[in-house]
């Protein structure tokens, strides 16, 4: 892993914060020969929201799996609270939400939430559970009538049951509308505020980017890099250009607009470590987003359709996770 | 790493008290849910009824066999029919459903004992046992002219309870090797089957010889001759060995219930 630069718009959590929950050099086979982890290791800290990304097949299910207590290593080791993560002890500080085919659809959301309620010594107040999960006013329809949103936010009230220390979120937001995900992030967001541990796979990239003190993306079972939304982006855009050095690493900008400059041209810029043709447009990566612009400014009077722009991580990720 | 500041909670997390509660919890909503599925419910406790009033009312009006009227015969056979009915479909299907959609798993993954979810699917299939017991012993004593003492009734309450833990064994051993979609096809090609070769539609002793021959090695024609017994019919082999029989077929479905399990496990 290459040295981070801290990024100022980083939520950051406190480096030195508990480990909650880690994999050592967990390696997973199945008994059909599948290597689904490759010598793994991860942390996650007290107050974190850490997202985990990959693939399919790239084995998120598998180490969350194994974080769950489902399924254990071929060999390293996982633990929990300091304790395994079979053990009730640590089950009774964990809250999960899995996708789901069906759940009993003859319990009332209301049943729902009290029998999982009942599994902890002290859970969250069954009122808060409600307003947190957004199920004000459906508490007594039956689980098969809910819609897919609304059923995905009992799912979620679930999770949240135990008051739990450690959640483990995977596609929490899948079939929400646009109000309900927002509602959903800001509730995971409070979530952490609260000293609470929050391990989220998705496949929307965007929410990785908007939830995430850190992601961890892995790919074929090894980790591919770890880091603050920004440092991940960097990173792909890096690995983008082979050129590229550590000191580039940090506000890297994507530059669109229609000009007369060539590549090489603007290669040759400071900061620039790549550049591209698309169409009429080209399309500049650079490290020093001001100095490159004033530069092609002054160069090229006809400059024109401008747009200037973060990394999308959905680039990164492709970047990233591509087969080398 | 600053685990040690972690302290997992001092409270034993394995109470016996704690166990009991999520399980009678566990219990309650188990037979809520299963109850408002009309689906299960109606058929479950409808079939046996619907049979009994036919074979055991209708037909065969003022009949008897070895001193016993065929409405009191047929009320113990049905009883057998209706608690294997249950626990095949409530704890057999019911189960495999919820393994395949995932539900199993998130329940697993949170802190609720497992040895609670299961005797909660045991003891409801008791519970829509002793329904239908007690549904059939009410027609046969207001359309059938069955007298049965107290006594009998308690007996057969007793034995339809007991007999639900070798039927929910199977049910466990059927949803842990059998694919999910198969599951209901596969229970009924055993429900039906089994209940007509150990003598619940037709007594036992009007049947082939082959088939009596086969019938002690299903749990359903130990349960019905002890059922039998209960109501004063003079039953085939000792109660004991009906009993051992009954304890027998249990241990080799949890057996395959567990070598399942296991494979399960390794595969996942």
């Amino acid at each position: 892993m290459p040295t981070l630069v801290e990024m100022p718009e980083t939520l950051t959590t406190p480096r030195t914060a508990e480990t909650v929950a880690s994999l050592s050099n967990v390696t997973k086979r199945y008994a059909n020969g599948v290597r689904a982890l490759d010598n793994l290791s991860l942390d996650l800290r007290r107050g974190e929201i850490v997202a985990l990304l990959g693939p399919n097949g790239a084995g998120k299910s598998t180490a969350v799996k194994l974080m769950m207590g489902l399924s254990s290593p071929t060999s390293g080791s996982v633990s929990i609270f300091a304790a395994d993560p079979r053990h009730t002890a640590a089950r009774l500080r964990t809250g999960v939400m899995l996708q789901i085919g069906k759940a009993p659809e003859m319990l009332r959301v209301r049943e729902h939430i009290q029998l999982f309620r009942g599994y902890y010594p002290n859970p969250m107040p069954y009122e808060q559970i409600v307003k947190a999960a957004g199920l004000t006013g459906i508490e007594n329809q039956f689980f098969g009538e809910l819609s897919g949103g609304q059923k995905q936010r009992t799912l979620f009230a679930i999770a949240l049951a135990g008051d739990p220390d450690l959640i483990f979120l995977d596609e929490p937001t899948v079939g929400l509308d646009i109000e309900a995900r927002r509602g959903m992030w800001t509730q995971i967001r409070s979530l952490a505020a609260r000293g609470k541990t929050v391990l989220l796979t998705t496949h929307y990239l965007e929410e990785a980017d908007a939830l995430a003190h850190r992601i961890i993306v892995i790919n074929k079972g090894k980790l591919v890099c770890a880091g603050t939304p920004a440092e991940v982006k960097s990173m792909g855009a890096n690995s983008l250009s082979p050129n590229s050095t550590a000191a580039t690493n940090g506000a890297l900008k994507i530059i669109r607009c229609a000009t007369t400059l060539t590549a090489q041209h603007l290669l040759a810029m400071p900061g620039v470590t790549h550049v591209e043709s698309a169409n009429t447009l080209t399309v500049i990566t650079t490290a020093q987003p001001e100095a490159t612009l004033r530069e092609m400014l002054a160069l090229d009077q006809n400059l024109h359709s401008l747009e200037v722009q973060s990394p999308l991580l959905e680039d990164a990720f492709l970047a990233l996770t591509k087969d080398s | 790493m600053s685990t040690a500041s972690i302290a997992l909670p001092t409270r034993p997390a394995t109470g016996f008290a704690r166990g009991l509660r999520i399980f009678l919890t566990e219990a309650r909503f188990e037979f809520t849910r299963l109850f408002r599925t009309r689906a299960f419910s109606l058929s479950v406790i409808g079939f046996p009824v619907m049979f009994y009033t036919l074979f055991g009312l209708m037909l065969n009006r003022g009949q008897s066999i070895d001193g016993v009227s065929v409405a009191k015969y047929m009320l113990g056979c049905y009883a057998v029919f209706g608690a294997l009915g249950a626990a095949l479909f409530g704890v057999g299907v019911g189960l495999s459903g919820e393994l395949s959609a995932g539900w199993l798993e998130l329940k697993r993954a949170s802190p609720m004992p497992p040895l609670a979810y299961l005797l909660a699917k045991c003891t409801t299939a008791m519970a829509f046992g002793t329904i239908i017991v007690s549904v059939l012993s009410a027609l046969g004593i207001a359309f059938g002219h069955v007298h049965i003492t107290p006594l009998e009734y308690a007996r057969m309450i007793g034995i339809t309870i007991a007999g639900a833990v070798p039927f929910a064994s199977m049910g466990l051993a059927i949803a842990l090797s059998v694919p999910f979609n198969s599951a209901p096809g596969i229970t009924n090609m055993i429900y039906l089957p089994m209940s007509f070769l150990s003598g619940l539609w037709l007594p036992i002793k009007f049947l082939p010889a082959v088939i009596q021959k086969i019938a002690p090695a299903l749990p359903t024609y130990h349960l019905a001759q002890l059922m039998l017994g209960a109501l004063g019919y003079p039953k085939i082999g000792s109660t004991i060995s009906h009993w051992f029989g009954l304890l027998g077929f249990t241990l080799i479905m949890l057996g395959i219930a567990w070598i399942a399990f296991r494979r399960r496990e390794q595969n996942s």
